[in-house]
């Protein structure tokens, strides 16, 4: 067994205990922490794969960003997770059945054939360039249309998770310029016609009439 | 590339092993949604790990550009499934997916 492919069963093992730590654990909060350890795991899989950009964005992406995010959400959010776990092995029965089913099902898909014991060169030319530079020289040139739709994608994920959570406070008090300058002087004063009334004195009623 | 034990096959049952895990994980933790986001996630990542090991035993760089748009998508699926679990937290003090029977009317 050489380096390589003890590194591999290393990442592989290290990866599915940490994926059925996420499944399993009761904490949220450690659950998420596992899916960091899974997806760094995985990451490392794909340097032994010899994908290092994608390997890199997978730990800046999912690492850096996803995974805070859900941290964050995790944090926030004030959830009961005893009442979450209420019938978790009941499902358990079913849930195996089907996890299984896949499993073997896959299984007998690989093994009609592909069982490829060396991997087959890639082209000189992107053996010169490098991982990073072949894949910038694809998504730029015969993948432009597409990288421009998941850009736009990325930008409505964006717009839409922020229109989803803003929220106006109620209590809170703004000004609105616009109105503020197209204000009239009609709108701030209001003119009252009031007729002068001019009282006519009172003679008082009785001469010891309290005040003295 | 030198032989090195380590084939296609491994690869592959590597990802099929992590996707019947995660459908486990989604059958197990049904009633909690922010598990149920992260074994989604386990199933992307899942499916990208196919990917790239076909990318690399083929010889074949499309397969790695694939992976690089399922990573933008799964991204903006998170972020968007995050944002709608707060406002469903906000308005309903609770994630339990068997309580979010509203639209059965």
């Amino acid at each position: 067994m050489n380096t390589i492919s003890a590194l591999f069963y290393l990442f592989s093992a290290v990866l599915l205990v940490s994926a059925f730590m996420v499944i399993t654990t009761r904490n949220t909060v450690h659950a998420t922490l596992y899916l960091v350890l899974a997806f760094f795991n995985a990451s490392c899989v794909w340097m032994l794969l010899q994908a290092e950009f994608l390997a890199i964005t997978l730990v800046l992406v999912y690492v850096g960003a996803v995974m805070v995010l859900f941290l964050f959400v995790v944090m926030m959010l004030d959830i009961n997770t005893d009442s979450m776990r209420e019938g978790f092995w009941a499902n358990f029965p079913l849930a195996g059945f089907v996890g299984v089913l896949i499993a073997l099902e896959i299984a007998l898909v690989m093994k009609a054939g592909f069982n490829l014991p060396v991997a087959r060169a890639m082209d000189p030319a992107v053996l010169k360039m490098g991982n990073t530079h072949a894949l910038g020289v694809q998504i730029y040139t015969q993948y432009l249309y597409p990288l421009e739709v998941a850009a736009v994608l990325l930008l409505v994920a964006m717009v839409s998770a922020i229109a989803l959570t803003l929220r106006k406070r109620k209590d809170s008090k703004s000004q609105n310029p616009g109105e503020q300058v197209r204000v009239k002087a009609g709108d701030r004063l209001r003119m009252v016609q009031m007729p002068a009334t001019i009282e006519a004195p009172s003679l008082p009623k009785t001469p010891e009439g309290g005040q003295a | 590339m030198s032989a090195n034990g380590i084939t296609l096959y491994h690869y592959l049952t590597l990802g099929g092993f992590l996707f019947a895990l995660s459908v486990v994980g989604i059958f197990m933790n049904r009633r909690n949604l922010i598990v149920l986001l992260m074994a989604i996630e386990l199933m992307l990542l899942a499916v990208n790990m196919n990917f790239v090991a076909f990318s690399h035993y083929l010889g074949d760089m499309q397969g790695q550009v694939f992976v690089f748009f399922i990573l933008t998508v799964a991204a903006a699926e998170s972020a968007i499934g995050l944002a709608i679990l707060v406002v469903l937290f906000r308005n309903r003090s609770t994630i339990a997916v068997d309580e979010l029977d509203t639209l059965k009317g």
